[in-house]
C-alpha cells in the first residue's frame, strides 16, 4: 500500500460520492444531503491528493499550496456570502472563468514539465505524441471557456452591452479559429514548442471572447449552460492529461450536466443549439407586419388589487423582469397576503425564464416562497383555464400566443405559458416595447388582457398598499 | 365657449335607461365638456337630479338640452325630437340604422351629425365602445333570472331533511356574449348548464363558465368573418333541429339567443318541441323582437302554453335593469366621446378616415354615410390560422434518420480507431469518460427543474477538482510550474470552497409552504 494507491482508491470514492452529489438534487428532500456527500468527496479527494503532493515535495512547495487553497477558500467563501440572488448568473459565469483558467494552466504546466523538460523520461514514443495533443486539446478548451465565461459574466452583470456583436462574416470567423486550432494541434504534436502553445492559447482566447460576444442577452440561459459544459470538459482534458481518473468522471459529469441544461433551454426556445451559438436571433428583422393588433388597455393598482382580493385562484408568472427590478419581495409579500385571505397563489416557471436555469425559482425561494407552490410549465399550462388572475410580471415571449398560435411567428413552436386562457391576466411591464425576440406580443391586446405600466418593483408595491 | 352635452329624458315608453349616470358625467367633464341633463332623465334607473348635479352636471328643461352641441340618447329620437334638432347638432344614439331606412331618410333630411352606437364594428378596438355587448351581457343575466322568478322550483340541486332536490337542467341556445352571460348565471345559481352554438371554438369559453357543449355533428364549421353568427346551411339546421328535439323534453329553461343582423330572428325551438316539453318549464326568448327563436312567442309577453310551459318574450332585458345598464351604456358613450375627443379639451374632432368612427357614422352633416364600407376583422382569432393552409416552415428541416445514423456511425468509427491504435492509457481513460458522460445524463436528467441553478452551482463546485491536477503538479522542481500551479490552485479553490457555500446557501432557502 502506498500513498499513490491509497489516493487512486479515495478518487474512486470521491467520484461515486459526487455522483450521489448530484442524484440528491433530484428532490427538494434530498437537495441538502446531497450537498454532504459533495463536500465529503471533495474532502477525501483533496487529503488524498495532499497526501501525495506532500511526500516528496520541497518546503517550499507545501507552504505554497497551503497558501493558495487558504486564500482561495478565504475568497470564495466571502463571495458566496454577499452574492445576491439576482447576481447568481454572473457568479455561475465568474467560477466557470476560474475552471477555465485553472484548466489553462494545468496545460501549460504539462508542458512545462514535459515537453519542455528534456530530462523526463515519463513519457516515450507515441504517448509522448498523446501527451502533446492533449496539453494542445486541454489548453484549447480550457481558453475557450475562460474568456467566454468571462464575457458572459461582464454581459450578465451589465458591465458590457447585452446586445450581440456582429462581426462580418462571424460564422467563418469560429471555423477559421476550428481549423486553425486543427492544424496547429498538428503541427504541435510533431514538433512542440512555446510559440505554437501560445498561438493556441491566443487563438482558444479570441474564439471564446467573440463565440459569447456575439450571443445576446436573452440567450444567456443557454450560454451559460454550455460554458459550464465546457468548464466540465476541460477538467476532463486535464485528466486526460495528467492521467487522473477522478478528473475525468467529475468532468464527464459537469460536462454532461452542463450540455443536458443547454438541450433543455432550447427545447424551451423550440431552436436548434447551433442557431443559439449562431446568434443574431429576430435582430436584423423588428416586428415589420403592420397587423392592426387593436387597442390595449391600461389598469391602475387599485383595480389590479381589487381584482386580485376577488379571485379564486391566482397565477404569476415572473420573467427576467422582474430579476431586473430586484421585485421578488413584493411579489412574495403579496402573495403571501393573498394567501392568508385564502385565495389559491401560484407560479409558473418557464424554462427559460431569468437568464440561468432555475433562476427565477431561487429568486423566488430567496424571498421565502414556498417551493411547493411554484411550478414549471407542464405542470401549470393546463391549469389556466381554471385561473381567475394571471399576473404577468417581467415576462413577455414566455406568454406570447404567437408562439402558439401563428405559425408565421418567429417564435412560432416554441412552448410557452398559456396565461390567456385565464379569466383575467395583468401585465407588469415598463413600456410597450417588444421582448427580447423582438416580436410584438398579441396578448397585450386581448380582450381580457389589462397593462400595468411602470417599474415592477413599485406597481407591485403600490398594489400591496391597495389591498 | 365650452362644447356642451346634453342628456334629455328617455320619451320612448317603458324605457327606464338614461344615457349618463353621475359617474358618468364626471368622465365626460373630464374630457373638458359641459353636461346639461334633462330634469328626472335618470329617475327610473334610481339616479336622481341631485346626484347629477352634484357629479358636476347642470339640470334643465328638454330645451336647453336639445340646445347643446351633442346629445347622447338611448333610444332613436322621435319624430318631434327630429324636428326641433338644431344646425351643426352632433346626435349619439341606438338607431339600427340597417332595419329603419325611413329614420335614416328624416335624420339625413336635416343639417346634422348622427352616430349610431350599435353600428359599432366588431373589431377588437372597438370593443369598449359595443352597446350591444354590454347590454347583451345585461340581457343574458336577466334572461337567467326571469326564468328563475317564473320557475317553481330551485336551481341548484339540495338535500334536505325534507328530500332531495334535483338540479335544474337550462339550455342556452347560442353562445354569443348574452349566451355566455346566461350560461355564467344559471350556472352559478346551481343548475346544470347546456349550450349549443354552431362555433365549434366556443365550445373552451361554455367549459370556463360552467356549461356543458353540445356539438352540433356538422361538416360545416362556421368562421364568422364579422364576429356575428350568419344564417347556417339546410344541412346544419336539420342536425340542430333534431339536437333541440332530444334536449327540448329532458331540460327544465332553455334560453334562446339566436339573432343574424338584419334578418329575421331563426325558429330553433319549434311548436312540436315546446309541447314536448315537462309542465312547468320556462323558455326565455331573447330574440323575441326580431320574431323570436321559438314558435309561440310574443314580443313583450308572457305566454303560458296548453302543456305548461311559459315562454317569455321580453324585449327590454337589459332596461329590466336600468341602473346597470345606463352605467354601462353611458361608459359605452364616454369611450365613445375619449375616441372623439383626442385632445382631452372638449372639442369633437371627428375622423371618418379611422374605420370604428367610419363605422358609426350614419349622417355627417346631413350627408347620408349609410351603409359604411365593410370591416373585415375576425372576432375569432383563435380561429385564423387554423382556417388556411399552413405555410410551411422552411428552415425547419428535421435531420433525417440516415444522416443521423451516418453521423453516429461515423463517430462510433473514429472512437473505435483511436482506441484500437492508441496505447494504454488511453483506451482506459475512454473508457472512464464514456461512462461517466452517460451516468451524467442519467442522473441530470432527473434533476428537479426548480433545482437547476443549484445544479449549476454545485457541478462549479465540483468542477473545482481541477485542483487536484494542480496539485500534484506544485511539487515540481521549475519555478514557472510552481507559479501557475500556485495561481491555479488559488482559482479552483475559490471554486470549490464559494460553489459548495453559494449552493448550500440556496439550498437553505427553499423552504415548504
Amino acid at each position: 500500500m502506498t500513498a499513490q494507491s491509497i489516493a487512486e482508491a479515495a478518487y474512486i470514492v470521491a467520484a461515486l460520492l459526487f455522483i450521489l452529489t448530484l442524484a440528491g438534487l433530484s428532490r427538494h428532500e434530498t437537495s441538502r444531503q446531497g450537498i454532504v456527500f459533495g463536500i465529503a468527496g471533495m474532502a477525501i479527494a483533496l487529503a488524498a491528493t495532499v497526501g501525495v503532493a506532500v511526500q516528496n515535495a520541497a518546503a517550499i512547495a507545501v507552504t505554497l499550496l497551503v497558501v493558495a487553497v487558504v486564500c482561495g477558500a478565504a475568497i470564495g467563501l466571502w463571495r458566496a456570502r454577499i452574492v445576491a440572488m439576482t447576481g447568481m448568473p454572473e457568479l455561475i459565469a465568474l467560477l466557470h472563468s476560474f475552471v477555465g483558467l485553472a484548466a489553462v494552466l494545468v496545460g501549460w504546466d504539462g508542458f512545462y514539465s514535459v515537453e519542455h523538460d528534456s530530462a523526463q523520461t515519463e513519457f516515450t514514443g507515441s504517448l509522448l505524441h498523446i501527451h502533446h495533443a492533449e496539453v494542445f486539446i486541454g489548453v484549447f478548451i480550457g481558453a475557450v471557456t475562460f474568456t467566454g465565461s468571462i464575457v458572459a459574466n461582464l454581459k450578465l452583470s451589465a458591465r458590457i452591452k447585452s446586445a450581440p456583436l456582429m462581426l462580418p462574416g462571424k460564422n467563418y470567423l469560429n471555423l477559421g479559429a476550428l481549423a486553425a486550432f486543427a492544424v496547429l494541434t498538428g503541427v504541435f504534436v510533431a514538433s512542440p514548442n512555446l510559440a505554437l502553445l501560445v498561438a493556441v492559447t491566443a487563438v482558444a482566447l479570441a474564439l471564446g471572447w467573440h463565440l459569447v460576444a456575439s450571443i445576446g442577452g436573452g440567450d444567456m440561459p443557454v450560454v451559460v449552460s454550455m460554458l459550464n459544459s465546457y468548464s466540465g470538459w476541460a477538467a476532463a482534458a486535464s485528466g486526460f492529461l495528467l492521467n487522473n481518473n477522478l478528473l475525468i468522471v467529475t468532468g464527464a459529469l459537469v460536462g454532461s450536466s452542463g450540455a443536458y441544461l443547454s438541450y433543455i433551454m432550447c427545447q424551451a426556445m423550440n431552436r436548434s443549439f447551433i442557431s443559439v451559438i449562431a446568434g443574431g436571433f429576430g435582430i436584423e428583422a423588428p416586428t415589420s407586419s403592420d397587423t392592426d393588433y387593436g387597442d390595449y388597455r391600461e389598469v391602475t393598482a387599485q383595480e389590479v388589487a381589487s381584482l386580485l382580493t376577488n379571485a379564486k385562484s391566482v397565477v404569476i408568472t415572473p420573467g427576467y423582469g422582474m430579476a431586473v427590478a430586484q421585485a421578488q419581495y413584493p411579489v412574495a409579500e403579496l402573495t403571501k397576503q393573498l394567501r392568508e385571505r385564502g385565495v389559491e397563489v401560484r407560479f409558473g416557471i418557464h424554462p427559460v425564464a431569468g437568464r440561468l436555469p432555475g433562476h427565477m425559482n431561487v429568486l423566488l425561494a430567496e424571498a421565502k416562497v414556498p417551493y411547493d407552490i411554484v411550478l414549471e410549465m407542464d405542470e401549470i399550462n393546463d391549469d389556466f383555464t381554471e385561473t381567475s388572475v394571471v399576473l404577468v410580471i417581467g415576462a413577455n415571449d414566455t406568454v406570447n400566443p404567437s408562439a402558439a398560435e401563428d405559425p408565421g411567428s418567429p417564435i412560432a413552436g416554441m412552448p410557452v405559458l398559456r396565461v390567456w386562457e385565464a379569466a383575467d391576466v395583468v401585465v407588469f411591464k415598463r413600456s410597450m416595447a417588444a421582448g427580447y425576440a423582438g416580436v410584438q406580443n398579441p396578448l397585450f391586446f386581448r380582450d381580457n388582457a389589462q397593462m400595468l405600466f411602470g417599474d415592477a418593483k413599485s406597481m407591485v408595491e403600490e398594489v400591496l398598499r391597495a389591498i | 365657449m365650452n362644447t356642451h352635452i346634453g342628456v334629455p329624458r328617455e320619451r320612448l315608453v317603458g324605457e327606464t335607461r338614461v344615457a349618463a349616470t353621475p359617474r358618468t358625467v364626471e368622465q365626460l367633464r373630464a374630457l373638458g365638456y359641459e353636461v346639461i341633463i334633462e330634469q328626472d332623465a335618470g329617475a327610473l334607473s334610481t339616479f336622481p337630479d341631485e346626484a347629477y348635479a352634484a357629479a358636476g352636471a347642470r339640470v334643465g328643461g328638454q330645451d336647453e338640452v336639445w340646445a347643446a352641441d351633442v346629445v347622447l340618447k338611448v333610444n332613436a329620437p322621435d319624430a318631434a325630437e327630429i324636428e326641433g334638432m338644431h344646425e351643426g347638432l352632433t346626435l349619439v344614439s341606438l338607431l339600427a340604422p340597417g332595419l329603419n331606412p325611413d329614420l335614416v331618410e328624416a335624420l339625413a333630411a336635416k343639417p346634422v351629425t348622427v352616430l349610431a352606437m350599435d353600428a359599432v364594428p366588431r373589431i377588437s378596438r372597438a370593443q369598449s365602445l359595443d352597446v350591444l355587448s354590454s347590454m347583451a351581457n345585461i340581457a343574458g343575466y336577466r334572461a337567467v333570472i326571469e326564468a328563475a322568478h317564473v320557475f317553481g322550483r330551485f336551481f341548484t340541486g339540495q338535500v334536505t331533511a325534507a328530500g332531495k332536490v334535483p338540479p335544474a337542467t337550462v339550455l342556452v341556445a347560442g353562445a354569443g356574449v348574452a349566451g355566455l352571460a346566461a350560461i355564467g348565471a344559471a350556472s352559478s345559481l346551481g343548475a346544470i348548464v347546456r349550450a349549443t352554438d354552431p362555433r365549434p371554438e366556443v365550445a373552451d369559453q361554455v367549459k370556463s363558465l360552467g356549461g356543458e357543449f353540445l356539438a352540433v355533428q356538422s361538416a360545416e364549421a362556421e368562421v364568422s368573418a364579422s364576429g356575428y353568427a350568419k344564417e347556417m346551411s339546410e344541412d346544419y339546421n336539420t342536425l340542430a333541429a333534431r339536437l333541440y328535439a332530444a334536449q327540448a323534453p329532458e331540460v327544465d329553461i332553455i334560453v334562446t339567443t339566436a339573432l343574424i343582423p338584419g334578418r329575421p330572428a331563426p325558429l330553433l325551438i319549434t311548436a312540436e318541441m315546446v309541447a314536448s316539453m315537462r309542465s312547468g318549464s320556462v323558455i326565455v326568448d331573447m330574440a323575441a323582437a326580431q320574431g323570436g327563436n321559438v314558435a309561440g312567442t310574443r314580443a313583450g309577453e308572457v305566454v303560458v302554453t296548453d302543456n305548461g310551459v311559459t315562454i317569455i318574450g321580453y324585449t327590454d332585458l337589459a332596461g329590466r335593469l336600468p341602473a346597470q345598464a345606463s352605467q354601462l351604456y353611458g361608459t359605452n358613450l364616454v369611450n365613445l366621446m375619449k375616441l372623439l375627443t383626442p385632445g382631452k379639451d372638449g372639442a369633437v374632432v371627428l375622423d371618418l378616415e379611422d374605420v370604428v368612427q367610419r363605422g358609426i357614422t350614419v349622417v355627417h352633416r346631413g350627408e347620408k354615410l349609410w351603409p359604411p364600407p365593410p370591416v373585415q376583422v375576425s372576432a375569432a382569432p383563435a380561429l385564423a390560422p387554423g382556417a388556411g393552409a399552413r405555410p410551411v416552415k422552411p428552415e425547419k428541416r428535421k435531420m433525417s434518420n440516415t444522416r443521423k445514423l451516418t453521423l453516429t456511425g461515423i463517430g462510433v468509427a473514429a472512437l473505435w480507431l483511436v482506441n484500437a491504435f492508441a496505447p494504454q492509457p488511453l483506451p482506459e481513460h475512454f473508457t472512464v469518460l464514456m461512462l461517466a458522460t452517460v451516468i451524467g445524463y442519467y442522473v441530470i436528467g432527473k434533476v428537479h427543474h426548480a433545482l437547476h441553478t443549484p445544479l449549476m452551482s454545485v457541478t462549479n463546485a465540483i468542477s473545482g477538482i481541477i485542483v487536484v491536477g494542480a496539485m500534484l503538479q506544485i511539487g515540481s522542481d521549475s519555478t514557472i510550474v510552481r507559479v501557475l500551479s500556485f495561481v491555479a490552485i488559488l482559482l479552483a479553490s475559490i471554486n470549490i470552497f464559494g460553489g459548495f457555500a453559494v449552493t448550500r446557501r440556496m439550498l437553505g432557502m427553499f423552504s415548504k409552504g
